[in-house]
């Protein structure tokens, strides 16, 4: 009682009030497919866990625009997840320590936390001439894979890049580029998406937090309650759809009416996400909404299976 | 010969850099800079839709991100040659002037501010005094003794759980640090309050760019967020503007003067000699006459004489990099055969191309946009570079540095924020006026070429599109981190990272704090700058029949 009154105190100190806090647990829980009971045990996640979760994230072949997604989560906003939620011991673009520093960290945290680290990949795997093409401290991402991955409690690979190969392994894969559990051969929970939703990804850490186990998988690694239903089954253009309303052009008035974009090349008839629902940005908006047709991204081999980009599927 | 120390990975940038310095007296004497990873985006683009490019190369950067699709459609734009209406101008604006505020705190808050800043001196300082400091230098909306009070308690409970995360294993109490304690705890509640800030900062992209990162809303012609240009929406995008822009006034600034008095030696450290803007934020279709950051080049520091800039005298050399040899060549012309190989720092040792203009290695970014502006007497950016070095009590040549880089950062995020409300009006007129239109149509041609050149938040960047049977022929990009960071040339001409390393003091090699300040003052982006094409798979990609 005494920690949650704490807890309330240090939020609004932040300027996050009671009431939209708990907007946003009961928005989580709702996006993790749980019962509105289960409400006040999402707060309990973000309040104040002992021990923090000990978080791994290596970067590989990528843009690091997954982690830059990540910084723009909301409750938690970023600083309370580093602060208080995870214990990001590993993370290149934000630590502090360089060089052999780094390393060092790196090899410490794996040895103290062996088995009990949260590992999280973002960015694809060279593989062609034994990984040459990805280095960190004279070591390949291979070898780095290799050596960290299977010590993990478990692998979550953020993004396309980690969960598929991403834009590196679009045709001819120049460098050989796969996703982390192919390259290495172990399983991993996917949370694709270029980039992903953060909700997508604070949504599992609290699945885990919660219930003391990763939320359940569909035949391609990823989580149900964010990946179960098309883009399309949930678009909010769908009637257009329905109706035989298209846009044919950009600019036109169909498109200043909001028409259906299918047409365009929208492939939100076969990209499984929950785009529409969470939105991104807090909620601010998502391509459709912006006039623009769905990529697919979340879907493996997305850069050569869903284009042409601008033509009709 | 001197000790030699690498340092790898460079941490708190974007991508994989490896630094190796070496150091005689207590003073850098040589440097090297090389990029350590290869993906292969321009030979990926072989033989696609020109339309796509952008959605490809806008995945070489989730820091920058936005930029190279802006640069992408610019350059398809050239090609199949089609101008783009005021509003969609007025929008790619605004999404710039969003990315730059974004871009520039993050990278002085969160990528660069702890080579500056020791978070652990921190719990030591007295919140009294520190919220008196903070009332003195900054206009900061939330401060005051109880607030620094909790943000101390914040991080020492962080300390004492014993799990010190991102923080763990730095450069505390390295004796460079100079800041007292109480300036370090005000900069760590800044810091935090940074992090809030830039996730509503980059909101601005998602109102007309669908999301950040990696924007969705432009298309060769114009925009198609034409639904969001409704009042709702531009005050949604006007509210997070100011509230960013007040922090960037009120506290980036006061925190980088604040900062920056107990640094100055650092304005004769980290200096570079030629700047190269491409200039950007134009204000109708003719450019460059119309570009708010202004294009132009400074050869030898001389700001007397801003040159006009002409792309064709942009090449690539690969002399040093993992490539086949050949002559440099203008991007147009570009060919790039990958050949990987040892660390070999007189030969061979970056995946990164060694771009020159007139043959000379020229630094890009925000210290070259700031000096041509400077030199060509842009009212807004003489006015703050004059004051702050009246402010600072330095010379105008102590920008040649670490601290005039870092500085030029601040300084046109102020210029470029406050440009954005003009814009917003402009964009509001139209509308007014019933002018909604934010697409031209046009045909793909059988033929065609094209490049597009901006100046973004880390420097020059250009793109070179050849379009052939209306698919992609050929496609080059350079970027600003390859004209930053790049390797020596064939005439042995180091890169400005490279130049901009020599003399650095090191009070301990173990600890080479100094080095990291002058790299991450280039806010170094090497995914971006490495995209390039692979031999033995030199195929052209078939496109799918559908």
């Amino acid at each position: 009682m005494e920690k949650e009154k704490e807890f309330y105190d240090r939020l609004e100190q932040r300027g996050v009030s009671r009431r939209d806090f708990m907007k946003y647990c009961t928005f989580l829980t709702a996006t993790m497919g749980l019962s509105s009971s289960f409400v006040p045990k999402v707060a309990e996640v973000f309040a104040a866990p002992k021990q923090r979760p000990p978080v791994v994230w290596l970067h590989f072949g990528e843009c690091t625009g997954c982690s830059e997604a990540l910084l723009r989560t909301r409750y938690p906003y970023i600083d309370d997840l580093v602060l208080e939620v995870l214990s990001i011991e590993y993370h290149e673009t934000i630590m502090a320590a360089a060089g052999h520093q780094a390393e060092e960290q790196l090899h410490s945290a794996i040895k103290k936390y062996e088995g009990k680290f949260i590992c999280v990949v973002e960015g694809a795997v060279a593989t062609k001439f034994d990984g040459a093409y990805g280095k960190i401290g004279g070591k390949t991402f291979l070898q780095i894979a290799k050596d960290v991955c299977p010590k993990a409690a478990a692998v979550i690979a953020i993004g396309t890049c980690a969960s598929y190969g991403g834009v590196q392994a679009a045709s001819p894969n120049p460098g050989g580029y796969k996703g982390v559990g192919e390259a290495i051969g172990i399983k991993t929970l996917n949370i694709p998406g270029c980039p992903p939703n953060p909700v997508n990804f604070v949504g599992t850490v609290v699945n885990y937090l919660l219930l003391g186990k990763l939320p359940d998988l569909d035949n391609l690694g990823r989580p149900m309650f964010a990946y179960g239903q098309t883009i399309h089954d949930q678009c909010p253009r769908r009637s257009h759809f329905e109706n035989n309303e298209f846009v044919l052009e950009f600019g036109s008035k169909e498109a200043q009416m909001g028409y259906c974009l299918y047409k365009m090349g929208c492939r939100g008839p076969e990209t499984y996400n929950n785009c529409p629902l969470v939105k991104f940005n807090d909620g601010t908006s998502w391509p459709v909404e912006a006039g623009h047709p769905c990529l697919g991204c979340s879907e493996p081999n997305f850069w050569d299976k869903m284009s042409p980009f601008y033509q009709e599927m | 010969m001197g000790n030699r120390i690498t340092i790898d990975p460079i941490t708190r940038i974007e991508g994989h850099l490896r630094i190796e310095v070496e150091v005689e007296g207590g003073k850098v004497k040589d440097a090297w800079s090389s990029g350590q990873m290869f993906r292969g985006i321009e030979i990926i683009l072989q033989g696609r839709d020109p339309r796509d490019a952008q959605h490809f190369v806008q995945r070489s950067c989730g820091v920058c991100t936005y930029t190279h699709a802006l640069a992408s459609v610019r350059a398809v734009e050239a090609a199949v040659n089609v101008t783009i209406p005021p509003n969609a101008r007025l929008i790619r604006n605004l999404l710039h002037g969003a990315q730059f505020q974004h871009d520039h705190l993050v990278h002085f808050y969160h990528l660069h501010a702890l080579d500056w800043v020791d978070i652990v001196s921190a719990l030591k300082a007295d919140p009294a005094k520190t919220a008196a400091l903070a009332d003195n230098v900054s206009n900061a909306s939330v401060g005051g003794t109880a607030y620094y009070k909790s943000v101390q308690q914040r991080l020492q409970t962080f300390v004492d759980s014993g799990q010190l995360g991102p923080f763990s294993n730095a450069y505390w109490g390295h004796p460079a640090y100079k800041l007292p304690a109480e300036a370090n705890l005000m900069a760590a509640a800044h810091y935090i309050e940074a992090l809030k800030l830039q996730a509503r900062t980059a909101r601005m992209h998602a109102v007309f760019g669908a999301k950040n990162p990696h924007l969705q809303s432009l298309v060769v012609g114009g925009v198609t967020c034409v639904k969001d240009l409704t009042p709702d929406r531009i005050a949604e995008f006007l509210y997070l503007w100011k509230e960013t822009q007040e922090f960037v006034n009120n506290v980036y600034v006061p925190d980088l003067l604040a900062v920056a008095s107990f640094y100055k030696d650092w304005g004769g450290i980290g200096g570079t000699t030629n700047f190269l803007a491409y200039g950007d934020l134009p204000a109708s279709e003719k450019e460059p006459e119309s570009l708010y950051m202004p294009r132009g080049v400074v050869f030898k520091r001389d700001l007397a004489k801003v040159g006009d800039v002409n792309q064709e005298k942009i090449t690539e050399s690969v002399i040093h990099s993992w490539y086949e040899e050949g002559s440099p060549k203008h991007p147009y012309k570009g060919e790039t055969k990958p050949k990987h190989g040892d660390y070999n720092t007189a030969g061979k040792y970056s995946w990164l191309k060694a771009p020159r203009y007139e043959g000379e290695s020229c630094e890009v970014g925000p210290l070259a946009r700031v000096l041509v502006a400077y030199g060509k007497g842009h009212p807004e950016i003489k006015k703050l570079v004059d004051d702050t070095v009246k402010k600072l009590d330095i010379p105008v040549t102590a920008l040649f540095s670490t601290l005039g880089r870092t500085a030029a950062r601040a300084l046109e995020t102020v210029a470029i924020g406050n440009a954005m409300e003009g814009w917003v009006n402009e964009l509001v007129t139209n509308i007014k006026n019933g002018d909604t239109k934010t697409y031209t149509a046009w045909q793909m041609p059988e033929k065609g070429m094209g490049y597009g050149l901006n100046d973004v938040a880390r420097g020059a960047l250009g793109h070179w599109i050849e379009i052939e049977n209306k698919k992609i022929k050929n496609y080059q990009y350079v970027v600003p981190s390859t004209w930053n960071l790049g390797p020596r040339c064939e005439k042995g001409k180091k890169g400005p990272v490279e130049e901009a390393l020599i003399g650095t003091p090191i009070a301990d090699p173990q600890k080479p704090l100094e080095v990291l300040r002058t790299v991450h003052s280039f806010d170094p982006c090497i995914a971006c700058a490495v995209h390039v094409i692979d031999p033995q798979s030199n195929q052209v990609y078939k496109i799918r029949v559908v």
